[in-house]
């Protein structure tokens, strides 16, 4: 133990008990603990009042004085006495001042553990209100389109280009990149089982219309999720906490026309023309590996894709790509309008908007292929 | 001041809740036409939840908010909203469009608004920022200007479309006492030259006696409103010593 470690002694002398301090009390050096005190000050033990010698005391912070308060606290659970004209003058103003103002009733929050079946039937009450508030949404979004189409909804057309621009133009770099790469995983899985049968040609169909009917789209609402919903989400709910929307509101502009139709629009618009730029870089990803590896023609490659892929698939992926921007576009505002006053809602509102954003898309492809089977599309 | 008095706003039994919890029961006050009138009360009372009741923004637990004869909450939405019209709402935070210009803040009620052409505009906007002393910062960013440029910014946009009555909550909130001191004159100025009502909701004691002419005092612990009147006379003779102190920064004491 070093010189200068803080320490105490406890001496009796008949009813008091003498509690010297000494050392440097201060955050960071080995702080002693008032419960060693614990059995002197039981009830049963005669003393009846403590005072302080602090003449070896070098140094002190909260350190000292929360070891105090612990020792203040047992003291009057005890009914001890405690004599404070021993302690440094800074000490007792800090110790008065911590006293100062009782603690509020009823302030202290109690983490009690509610019956599991009170957590259950609080936990469905929750989802049944965020469930109300996702269909009032939808209902408010379809009702402002309506009105869009009656030419009667008002936002800033600016607005729209602005989000036209950064959904739709901005994400291009990134829509390449995937799904070039997509199309260049798809060929390399299928070139190599392909290879057996020496059916490498057929790698054209597989790349084609998985890319062309399904990957693309799905691929690019991945991005914009991540990419755009999420933006909505944080920008949304900024607007929320600086008290922007209730500004919007108070001089009676809907922040669902106002905010949330010009990023649906741009969505709805923007999605299938990335959609078709990513199925031109899936075919263009396939086609490197099968020029290079599988020594196809880009001719025959073409050619090949060309009879492959339907008109039909096509548009189910342009279909697919267009709800997909809807739904990105209603998770993200969604979210955002929801977020609460914090910046940690902010936080929570743009996880939350990429989660609903990619479990939609995900739901609605299950749902776009079942119907599609069924109608024998 | 207040000679003939004419009500403005009538606040009637009302109670705001989140959920079942009760924030402030039963209040009752008047505001009168070009009262400056002054919410006050601690932290955490409820001072500016009552604002977001007098300007649509949550709907009262129980009792009404009466503009005139027209009762606020028992008309439609859309009616309420057209309504809504008629306030101009400076904010805690501004709240200015922060994607927008501040000419483009002030414009856009004029746009949406009045048949005023684009030139037409451009001059209520100038005219609007040049009031609020920030003449040649239309093309300014909120994000590029300081925080009490900002609230003028704010203000300027609150009087785009000329209101009769304005919302000010917590005004000198951030600002240093000149800029606060000037907000204040500003607001004179206004209720004097547009004869607007204002309400304003605020803890700054030098604001509330330089501005206000009447308030309302809400107690958290007691969760309802126990004192109204002149701030002044509030301060000089109001029996309860809560509100005494409030006024005096505690000087009251325990004279109570």
């Amino acid at each position: 133990m070093e010189r200068n470690d803080p320490q105490f002694t406890a001496e009796r002398d008949g009813a008091l008990l003498r509690i010297g301090l000494s050392g440097e009390w201060k955050t960071g050096h080995p702080l002693p603990t008032a419960a060693a005190l614990e059995h002197s000050l039981a009830s049963g033990a005669g003393i009846a009042r403590i005072n302080f010698d602090t003449s070896g005391l070098a140094g002190w912070d909260s350190g000292l004085l929360t070891f105090l308060l612990q020792l203040c606290e047992r003291c009057s659970a005890a009914g001890v006495a405690v004599e404070r004209d021993g302690l440094p003058p800074g000490v007792r103003r800090l110790l008065n001042l911590a006293a100062a103002v009782p603690e509020r009733k009823g302030a202290r929050r109690e983490s009690q553990r509610e019956p599991f079946l009170a957590r259950v039937g609080a936990a469905a009450v929750r989802a049944r209100m965020s469930n109300r508030d996702t269909f009032t949404f939808i209902g408010e979004v379809a009702v402002a389109v309506f009105r869009m189409f009656r030419g009667k909804a008002r936002f800033r057309r600016s607005d729209l280009l602005e989000t036209i621009q950064e959904c739709g133009a901005k994400a291009l770099p990134i829509v390449s990149l995937i799904s070039l790469l997509v199309g260049l995983i798809l060929a390399f899985v299928g070139a190599i089982q392909l290879k057996m049968f020496g059916a490498q040609i057929y790698v054209a169909d597989l790349v084609g219309i998985a890319m062309v009917r399904e990957m693309a789209a799905i691929m690019t609402g991945i991005i914009v999720t991540g990419r755009t919903g999420a933006s909505f989400a944080a920008k949304l709910g900024t607007m929320q906490v600086n008290e922007e929307i209730d500004a919007l509101k108070t001089m009676g502009f809907s922040p669902i026309e106002f905010l949330v139709l010009p990023r649906m629009v741009a969505l709805f618009l923007m999605m299938p023309l990335l959609c078709l730029y990513a199925d031109l870089m899936g075919v263009l990803g396939g086609m490197i590996v099968g020029v290079t590896m599988l020594d196809l023609g880009v001719v025959q490659y073409f050619l090949q894709t060309k009879a492959a892929v339907k008109l039909d698939n096509l548009w189910i992926g342009l279909f697919s790509s267009a709800v997909f921007g809807v739904l990105v576009a209603l998770a993200g505002c969604l979210r955002g309008i929801q977020c609460g006053r914090s910046a940690s809602a902010v936080g929570e509102a743009t996880t939350s908007a990429v989660v609903t954003g990619i479990v939609s898309i995900i739901v609605a492809t299950a749902v776009i292929t079942v119907i599609c089977n069924v109608l024998g599309i | 001041m207040g000679g003939t008095a004419e009500p403005c706003i009538v606040v009637r039994d009302l109670t705001m809740a989140f959920g079942s919890f009760i924030l402030q029961r039963d209040l009752n006050f008047t505001v009168d036409r070009g009262d400056i009138f002054i919410i006050m009360g601690g932290s955490g009372c409820g001072k500016s939840t009552l604002l977001r009741h007098l300007i649509g923004l949550q709907t009262p637990a129980k009792g009404d908010v009466l503009y005139g004869d027209v009762n606020f909450w028992g008309l439609d939405p859309e009616e309420r909203e057209r309504f809504m019209r008629r306030f101009g709402i400076l904010y805690q935070s501004g709240a200015l469009w922060s994607s927008m210009t501040l000419a483009e803040n002030v414009a856009l009620p004029l746009e949406e608004y009045t048949d005023l052409d684009p030139a037409g505009i451009r001059d209520r906007v100038s005219l609007k920022l040049a009031l609020v002393g920030l003449a040649g910062f239309e093309e300014y960013y909120p994000s590029e200007i300081s925080g009490g440029m900002k609230k003028r910014a704010a203000l300027a946009r609150a009087m785009a479309l000329d209101p009769d009555i304005l919302f000010f909550d917590e005004p000198s909130a951030g600002l240093d006492p000149i800029s606060a001191r000037l907000l204040d004159n500003l607001i004179l100025e206004l209720r004097d030259s547009l004869g607007a009502t204002v309400v304003v909701v605020t803890h700054e004691l030098a604001s509330i006696f330089a501005i206000g002419n009447n308030s309302v005092f809400l107690d958290p612990d007691r969760r309802t409103m126990i004192a109204s009147g002149d701030p002044k006379m509030l301060r000089d003779g109001c029996p309860d010593p809560t509100v005494r102190n409030f006024l005096t920064r505690g000087e009251a004491g325990s004279a109570g």
